[in-house]
């Protein structure tokens, strides 16, 4: 195996291993499926492997973003992996629709309704368009739902509530 | 300082400065969806103020970091403008600097996104996602407010009047501004200042309310780092812990 092949490798390994490294305050989705680690990127310099991590923050005052960090490192030195940097990339600037499949449906079967809609639209605030999202209630999927409140428990929820079985629930709103 | 360090620097202490504001209201709000709205907001604000101070500090080049221009500065090094570090006062007060202060933010960071400067355009667009969110939160309780009882009305109609002498500084243009203006790194004043008249008048009108006079006397002097004597009593509460045990971290 050639050093390029190798490096390609531990990097998909890598990739596989950040899956385990959750959000800490959605745990059941990680942070690869939230879309939060934009890259991976390995070298070899003097014989050592040295890895950098590239992420990006959903809101610009998400307090979780130092604790993944340091998840991140503290998860890639079990593997071996001593040199690691944590880079952090503003643009393009993090979106929902950077969210796997698979992530919306672990936020849908832990209770959180996934984003309805496209990325938010920033290019007009006319109160004429519609502001809150239609939204299926996550308990018992009925569409009749109404926004509470745009802002819930964390920068990236709002607080919603279903008519039909009358629970309360968080909606991962479109950024 | 260079102009383009002063002009980081006001937007980095306007969104700080707002942001301790509204944390005043933290566990103080008049129902729990509004105590976490006002929290969020405030959250997104000390995110952007943190962008943007440390690109002020790199700017700058003395060696300082973003924490650092936060807490050891005086208050007549603050640049942000009198509107954000007037008292929250009642709840209507708090609406209504938020009102005027969203719509010009989102009107601010819109032109921002395309700004000769890649770093700044990257934070105004990291920014504006979260801030579109602020301006509907904003407009839509003025509405339902301006619109609700006679009670409500008036003492938004009370909070629109009293505060609207501070919303001209935000369109105020000095050399800074002018500078950056010419080097294609912020927009012009009035352009922002024309939108941010008619959606102010128009969200007024739907909430029956009066907007006052475009042309009226209005304060100035914030941005060039002369306040009011609110500023002292806010940095002195936000600062406590820094000026106490200077360095001190978690």
């Amino acid at each position: 195996m050639n050093a390029s092949t190798s490096t390609q490798t531990l990097e998909q390994q890598i990739w596989g291993w950040l899956e385990q490294v959750p959000d800490p305050e959605i745990p059941v989705i990680s942070v690869v499926d939230l879309g939060i680690v934009r890259a991976v990127e390995v070298r070899d310099v003097d014989q050592q492997t040295q890895c950098t991590i590239v992420i990006t923050p959903t809101y610009s005052g998400c307090p979780a973003m130092k604790v993944i960090a340091q998840d991140i490192v503290t998860l890639l030195a079990q593997h071996g992996l001593a040199q690691v940097a944590i880079e952090t990339r503003l643009a393009p600037a993090w979106s929902t629709d950077w969210m796997s499949e698979r992530g919306r449906s672990q936020l849908h079967d832990y209770g959180i309704a996934p984003p309805a809609q496209q990325v938010i639209d920033i290019s007009g605030i006319s109160r004429a368009r519609p502001q809150a999202p239609k939204v299926a209630c996550p308990h018992c999927g009925s569409m009749q739902t109404i926004c509470v409140s745009q802002f819930g428990s964390t920068s990236c929820k709002s607080l919603y509530q279903c008519k039909d079985c009358l629970e309360p629930f968080d909606y991962f709103k479109a950024h | 300082m260079s102009d383009k360090a002063t002009y980081v620097r006001r937007l980095g202490d306007n969104a700080l400065i707002l942001s301790q504001r509204l944390c005043e209201w933290c566990g103080k709000g008049p129902a729990l969806e509004e105590d976490m709205a006002l929290t969020n907001v405030a959250l997104d604000l000390i995110g952007q103020a943190r962008l943007w101070l440390s690109y002020a500090a790199e700017l700058e080049g003395a060696g300082q970091d973003e924490n650092q221009l936060a807490f050891s500065r005086d208050a007549h090094l603050f640049n942000n403008l009198l509107l954000v570090e007037q008292p929250n006062g009642n709840y209507a007060d708090t609406l209504v600097r938020q009102f005027y202060f969203d719509l010009w933010h989102y009107f601010l960071l819109k032109e921002l996104t395309q700004s000769s400067d890649a770093r700044i355009a990257d934070i105004a667009l990291k920014s504006i996602k979260e801030v579109t969110y602020h301006v509907r939160r904003s407009g839509d309780l003025i509405v339902r407010l301006g619109d609700g009882t006679e009670l409500s009305h008036r003492m938004v109609q009370t909070a629109v009047d009293q505060l609207w002498m501070y919303s001209g500084e935000m369109f105020s243009s000095d050399a800074v501004d002018e500078s950056m203006t010419q080097a294609g790194i912020a927009p012009q004043t009035d352009l922002l200042r024309t939108q941010w008249l008619q959606q102010v008048q128009e969200i007024l009108t739907e909430a029956g309310l009066q907007m006052p006079p475009a042309d009226a006397w209005m304060q100035s002097g914030g941005k060039q780092g002369k306040h009011s004597e609110h500023l002292g009593y806010l940095l002195a509460e936000m600062q406590f812990l820094q000026r106490t045990y200077p360095g001190a971290s978690w």
